[in-house]
Formats: structure tokens, sequence, C-alpha cells
């Protein structure tokens, strides 16, 4: 399993990576553009989704039928997102198709045609997605807990709000293609069996030319803390717990990692262990690390009927401050197999790794090798983790719950 | 990669795709047994059962499991469904003697009454949590409605009153007569030593109980009719429905897995350019379902109360025109495209390949290699698709909805 990072930096900013997976069948790419909701003007929230759901609707050459149709033709499986920093599409597909399917998505990316005649199917399509959101109690936890904790531009939702998606004319959705697709900011990463040579020159062709607005600095986050309830008829009572911790660019993040790792990863993690293995106080409980903007956050989730909830909050809260206890030999080891062991199974998928790279990309301006991330984890001893949960002590604490009982933080608690 | 099957005597039998290139292995039990197996007063034991696995053996303590489950670096978890329990776990190829002693042992679990009691608690709010989410029991209701009193209409999570109600000796009972060395097989891919397998399974299942309780496969009678379910704070509209569909082994699965994606795969088909690309629906989706002796074919509507009543009819006419009307070469070929190359990524995974081995060795102890599967597909005609359209979606279905209160 030989791996070498394979990179090309284009004059107009657009960063090309490449892992080369000769063992498998497949090709996958990873497109993020700098078009998240951080971008969106106020007062318009969902506008990235909504722009995301028009570039789809047909580019270049092909209306919005022939585009999905020809990536059916070639087998593609295909999927786009949006988090707060980009608007990202990935394919994955037989990897002979590669440079055919990089050249549709140049041209989606683009040459949109943006139909205007299809604004309001789009807009309906995303007010769907939002109601479906506010019938999913778990889920809606965590998009409270992103609104309350991360002041605008940072915590807006990837499904916005219904009074933006109605304020959204084709005018503004020309605006933020115009003004957030653009090389600049944007990071393309192929993994899989291609040849490297070939991709180049199908991108340099493609968007090499490629030109756009400059990148856009954003303010600094200071995130919220406090308590929070959003009333809903549910049996269970769903808590969104969020603290700070190092965030992905930092140098310690391998040891914050590492303590949500001992808190959530695995049957044998503290969190599955107390809450759900020895009282059964709930069938979902989880913790794990959250960075934006340079910030991050260790974000806990646990779902339970409502009157154990405030015993659950309890038990999830002495869970997470036991790691001021210290942290076992057996713990440790068993988290560096669990790190180790799936890092081996990232390379069994070019969907899986082209996205890794594009991550890593983008929080660290590089992407760690296998090596370099086992030498990191190898590093790891309970005194240093032991060390770092003292000197990050759990703090800006933000608790959200969705159900019908609200829970504060204890007294004390910061 | 080689299919290497081995069975003596009364052991469970061991099937395995190895492939020595593999980085890793996965390794799964198959229990032929699932919610339509129980009788109605333990309805949900086989996934309650499924959770105590986890909690100790002869040999472990249940924070033993866990440990050594997470020491292995294992990727593992276990599921249930109305007609099979299956436990997997997928590790690197040095980890083999280790992860097969374990889900092996799990296999014979001590079933303790603490640990049920606890383990009892966190089925009930696994309950409440899917009661909470949509569909809010939609699929579970209209299978009742479709199945009637045939066993495949229980459900697989139980109830909160059969949960609650439910004797450790019970399932104590269950566990004995199910799993059995006739009714389990061990199924392994990616890069195994097959000798050592045999070997380590033929000592290690040497006791385990012996018992010809196997299921008897029965048709059912299919209900239809149309039921309703309030929900307070329900924000979309919900519908699902069930029309009769065909067995498992059925030679027309073929061409009915490629009808549903002519006409409701979610990212390109008729239901997706009528529904979803005008943003009319959230969802609108059709797909097969296969069991031993009948199967079913499944439709989830979900879209804005508003907008309900036109789009069940746009779904309605979408069927009743493709019944009608036919359907195009240009349809056919698309779908199976899209069919063989999700087959195609998703064999590149030994994991994957767990499953379509296992699911295949439990409907007909067969397994057919990527190429011949795909070779079938491409064999698919249209008037195979009319055929098998005729035989499901012509008939009457059963619908449950799912109504925020009246205004």
């Amino acid at each position: 399993m030989e791996q070498r990072l394979l990179h090309k930096q284009f004059d107009n900013g657009l960063v090309l990576l490449g892992e080369h997976m000769p063992w498998l069948r497949s090709a996958a790419f990873s497109f993020l553009l700098p078009a998240g909701t951080c971008f969106e003007p106020d007062g318009l929230d969902g506008l990235s989704g909504m722009s995301s759901e028009m570039v789809q609707r047909g580019c270049g050459d092909l209306d919005s039928r022939a585009f999905l149709e020809r990536l059916d033709e070639l087998g593609v499986e295909r999927g786009s997102s949006i988090t707060t920093s980009h608007s990202s599409f990935s394919c994955a597909m037989p990897a002979e198709v590669l440079g055919t399917v990089l050249a549709l998505y140049s041209d989606l990316v683009r040459r949109p045609h943006l139909p205007a005649d299809q604004l309001s199917d789009a807009r309906q399509l995303c007010l769907q997605e939002l109601r479906a959101l506010e019938d999913e109690p778990s889920h809606r936890c965590f998009s409270e807990l992103k609104k309350f904790r991360y002041p605008l531009p940072f915590g807006r939702i990837s499904q916005g709000s219904k009074q933006g998606l109605e304020h959204i004319d084709i005018a503004a959705v020309e605006a933020f293609f115009r003004d957030n697709y653009k090389p600049a900011g944007s990071i393309l990463a192929v993994a899989g069996n291609f040849q490297w040579e070939q991709v180049c020159k199908v991108v340099e062709q493609q968007l090499g030319d490629w030109q756009g607005a400059p990148e856009i600095e954003l303010p600094v986050l200071c995130s919220n803390y406090g308590s929070r309830h959003v009333d809903h008829a549910t049996n269970q009572t769903h808590l969104a717990l969020a603290y700070d911790c190092a965030s992905y660019e930092s140098p310690q993040y391998y040891e914050a990692r590492a303590l949500v790792g001992v808190l959530s990863d695995g049957m044998s993690s503290r969190l599955f262990s107390e809450v759900r293995e020895k009282r059964g106080l709930v069938y979902s409980v989880f913790a794990t690390c959250f960075s934006m903007a340079g910030q991050g956050s260790v974000m806990c989730y646990a779902g339970t009927t409502t009157n154990r909830a405030e015993e659950t909050l309890q038990v999830l809260l002495e869970t997470v401050h036991s790691l001021g206890s210290g942290i076992t030999q057996d713990e440790l080891e068993r988290l560096k197999n669990r790190i180790k062991s799936s890092l081996v199974f990232e390379q069994e998928s070019s969907a899986a790794r082209s996205s890794q790279i594009a991550s890593d990309w983008f929080y660290l301006g590089r992407v760690p090798d296998r090596a370099e991330v086992c030498a990191r984890v190898d590093n790891l001893s309970c005194e240093c983790l032991l060390e770092h949960y003292c000197n990050y002590l759990p703090k800006n604490l933000s608790l959200v719950t969705v159900g019908s009982q609200s829970l504060e933080l204890p007294e004390g608690t910061s | 990669m080689e299919l290497l099957t081995h069975k003596t005597g009364s052991g469970p039998e061991i099937v395995v795709l190895s492939d020595p290139a593999a980085f890793t292995a996965s390794f799964g039990w198959f229990v032929k047994t699932g919610a339509r197996d129980e009788q109605m007063e333990v309805a949900g034991v086989s996934h309650f059962l499924e959770h105590m696995v986890f909690k100790g053996t002869q040999r472990r303590t249940a924070e033993e499991v866990n440990r050594e489950l997470d020491h292995l670096g294992a990727q593992s978890n276990a599921y249930t469904s109305e007609d099979s329990t299956v436990f997997y776990a997928s590790v690197l190829p040095e980890c083999q003697a280790h992860a097969v002693d374990l889900l092996t042992d799990l296999m014979q679990p001590l079933l303790r009454e603490e640990d049920f009691e606890t383990e009892r608690q966190v089925i009930l709010e696994e309950i409440a949590m899917y009661d909470d989410q949509p569909p809010y029991g939609a699929f579970e209701r209209v299978t009742e409605l479709f199945f009637g009193d045939h066993p495949l209409s229980t459900r697989v999570l139980g109830t909160t009153e059969t949960v609650s109600d439910m004797l450790a000796t019970q399932m104590k009972d269950y566990h004995r007569s199910r799993y059995t060395r006739e009714n389990m097989f061990l199924v392994a891919s990616g890069k195994v030593d097959f000798t050592q397998l045999v070997e380590y399974v033929a000592e290690a299942t040497a006791n385990w109980p012996s018992h010809p309780n196997l299921r008897q496969p029965q048709l059912p009678t299919y209900g239809s009719g149309e039921v309703l379910i309030e929900r307070e704070s329900t924000h979309q509209h919900y519908a699902a429905q069930l029309w009769p569909g065909v067995n498992c082994n059925a030679p027309e699965r073929y061409a009915l897995r490629m009808l549903c994606s002519v006409l409701a795969d979610e990212g390109g088909s008729r239901l997706f350019w009528e529904l979803i690309d005008t943003g009319r629906a959230e969802t609108a989706t059709l797909w097969p379902q296969f069991f031993d002796e009948c199967g079913c074919v499944v439709g989830y509507l979900c879209c804005a109360p508003e907008d309900a009543d036109e789009n069940e009819e746009i779904l309605r006419n979408v069927i009743e025109q493709t019944l009608r009307d036919g359907i195009t070469q240009k349809e056919i070929d698309l779908a199976r495209n899209k069919i063989a190359s999700s087959l195609i990524l998703s064999d590149e995974r030994p994991s994957n390949r767990l499953f379509a081995l296992g699911q295949s060795w439990l409907n007909r102890k067969n397994y057919e290699p990527l190429g011949v599967v795909l070779g079938r597909y491409a064999a698919v005609t249209a008037d195979d698709m009319m055929a098998v359209a005729e035989q499901t979606l012509r008939q009457p279905c059963a619908t449950v909805k799912v109504v925020g209160p009246p205004e």
C-alpha cells in the first residue's frame, strides 16, 4: 500500500490533489467550493443550498435531465452537500470514466444554466428539506445547537430558514454563484485507480483558465454558551452538549481527538459503558470533534425518555469529567488499534479517501499520510492525555434540549 | 476471488469468498431467525436477543466483550430483520483467530437476569426513539395491515408492551431452539485463512445445540385498505404503501428491481422527475422486499400536507401510465447501468461482499459471482418488467398515512 500525495496548484488558485489506489476498480473525487453557508448574505439563509440545487439543473450543452442521464449512462454515484465553509460535489465511478465525469462537473461549476423558470421548484425542494428536519428531533437538536453556539455567519444551518428561502430570487442565486463558485479556495481531490497525467490534463483543459472573485475574509468566531430549549412533543428528550477543544489545525488536536475517542469510540468507550450499558438510559449516545474557523468543539448527544433526561445529563457530564481522573493504558491501546485499523479500512474506498484528502487540505493545507498519523497516534501517552485534559478543561458549554422538558446546565458549569 | 465452503457432519456450514489480495477480512454469523419466527407474546425477542448476545458468555463478561472488539480495531455490529439475525466484524487479517473466537463465543450468551433488565430499558429507549422519528411507525402499521395474521406482520422491535412483559426464560427457550447448528452459518470474505477457520469452528461449535425446528413458509393472504395515524407536531405528510411482490428466489426479482429503478430511483426516474425535481415532495420512492415464500413492493411518500392529495394522485398516475404504456428501452438501459455500477462499486469492499454472500446463502444456499448477477440484469427485457409490474403494482395495496392534527 504505497501512499503518495499528488499535488498541483493552478495559477487561478484551484488546488488539485490525488492519491493513487491501483488495487481498486473505481475512482472518486470530492470537489469543495468556497460556497458554504457562512458566505450567504444576511436574510437569505439557505442560498448556498438553493444555489447548489440550481447549478445541478443543467450546464454546458446539457439540460438538467440530459446531465443526470449522462451520469447514469457512465455509472456515476453522486452526491452534493452544504457545510458552513463549502458547497461540495462528490462522485464515485468506474475508473475509466473519471476524465469524462470531471469534464461534466467542470461545466457544472463554470457554466450552469441557472434556469429562472425552475427557481420555484428548487425553492420547494429546499423547503421540503427544512420541514423534514423539523420532524427529526435528533437532527434538529444539532441544528439548534449550531445556531445557538455559533454567531452569524457561522451559525447558519445548511437547510436555511423558511423566511430566507422565501426571499431568494434568481438575481440572488446568480450573485451567489458569481461570488463563490470560483477557483480561489476550491479543492478538487481525486482518489482511486487513475493516471495522474491524464487527470492533470483534463483539469488543466477544463479549469485551467477558470477565473473568479478573490477569497473572502471571515470574521473571528466567538462561541456562545449557556442553555436553550426547543419545545417538541416527543417521547424522548434529545440533548446536544458542546464544549471547547483543540481544533483540527491545532498541534494538540490528536490529544483532543484521543480524549473524545476515550469517551465515544467503540463499545468499550466511557459514554457507551456508563450511559447505555450500565444504566440503560439511552439507545444512542456519542461525542464527536467538530472544527470551524480555527475553533474546535466537542459535541455530545444523548436521547432518552423525558423522565430520565435529568439523570442522563448528569451522567453525561460526570463521564466527561471522569477524564480528569486519568486514562488507563488499556483504554489508550484500544484507541490506538481502532484508529490504525480505520486507516486500513479507508484504503478500500476511493470515495472515503478522496473526501479525507480534501478535508485535510482545507484544514491543514497538507495531507498527512498513514505513517505520519500512526506516528502521532503512537506518541500519545496516558500522561500527555491527562495533562491535555487538565490544561483544556471542558469550558464554554452550550446545551440544547429538544423535547417536552427543558434542562439547564448545573450551577457552576461555565 | 474464490468461493470456498465447508460442511461436516452436524456442524454449522462455513462459506468464504476468499480474496488473498484484500487488506482486511470480514466475518459474520448468520442466524436464520427473525421477527417472523416469534410467538406473538414475545414479539421483539429476536432483536432483544441480538442485544443480549453482547452481554457476556461463560468465558467473557460484557465489559470484556466490548473491550476485545475495540482492542481488535474491529468495525463490528449486528442487525435483526424479519427473517434473519446477523453478527459481524471486519478486522485486519492478522486478527482473524481472535475475532472469530469472540464472534463464535458470543453465539452462546449467558443471558443473565440482571443484564436482561438493563438492556430492556435500552430497547424501550430504542422503540421510543423510532416512535419520535418519521414516519412514526407507518411502516410497522402498514406491514400489519398488509400481512394480517401472517408471521411477517410481526414488528422487529416488538412493542413497548411485549418488551416490557418479556421474561428471560422465554428468551432462553427461543435461543435454544433457534441458535442451532442447523440454523446458522459462518460467512467470511477478504483475506481469510480458510484452514484455520474450518479447524476452529469444528471444535468450537461441537457442543452447540441441535434442533430441527426449521421455519415452515406459508403463503399470506394480502390485506389492503387505508389507515390514518394522527401525530401532534408533525410538519410533513408521510404515506407508506405495500403491494404484493415476489419471493427471494423468484426469477422475476431482477426485473422487479429494474422496474423500481425506472419508476422511483432517487437520482433520476419517473417519480423523481414528477415529484422530486419539481419540489412537490421530499421523498417519493419504491423498493422491493423479498422473503422466503413471498415479497412486497414498498412505497414511501413524504411531502407537505397541503400537497398530499395531489401528489398521491400523481403517484397513482405514474403507476397506471406505466402499466398502460410500458417502459422505453432508454429507461431500461439507464436502470441496468445504475444497478450494475452500484453493484460493482459496492463489491470493492470485503465487508460489503460479506453481506451479499450471506444474504444469498440465507435465501438459496448458493452464490453467484458478480459477473453472473450482472448478466441476469442484462437479460431482463421490457416484457419481463411489464409482467412483474402486472403481478405487483396492478394489485390492491395497503396504505398508512401519518398526518398532523386536524386544523
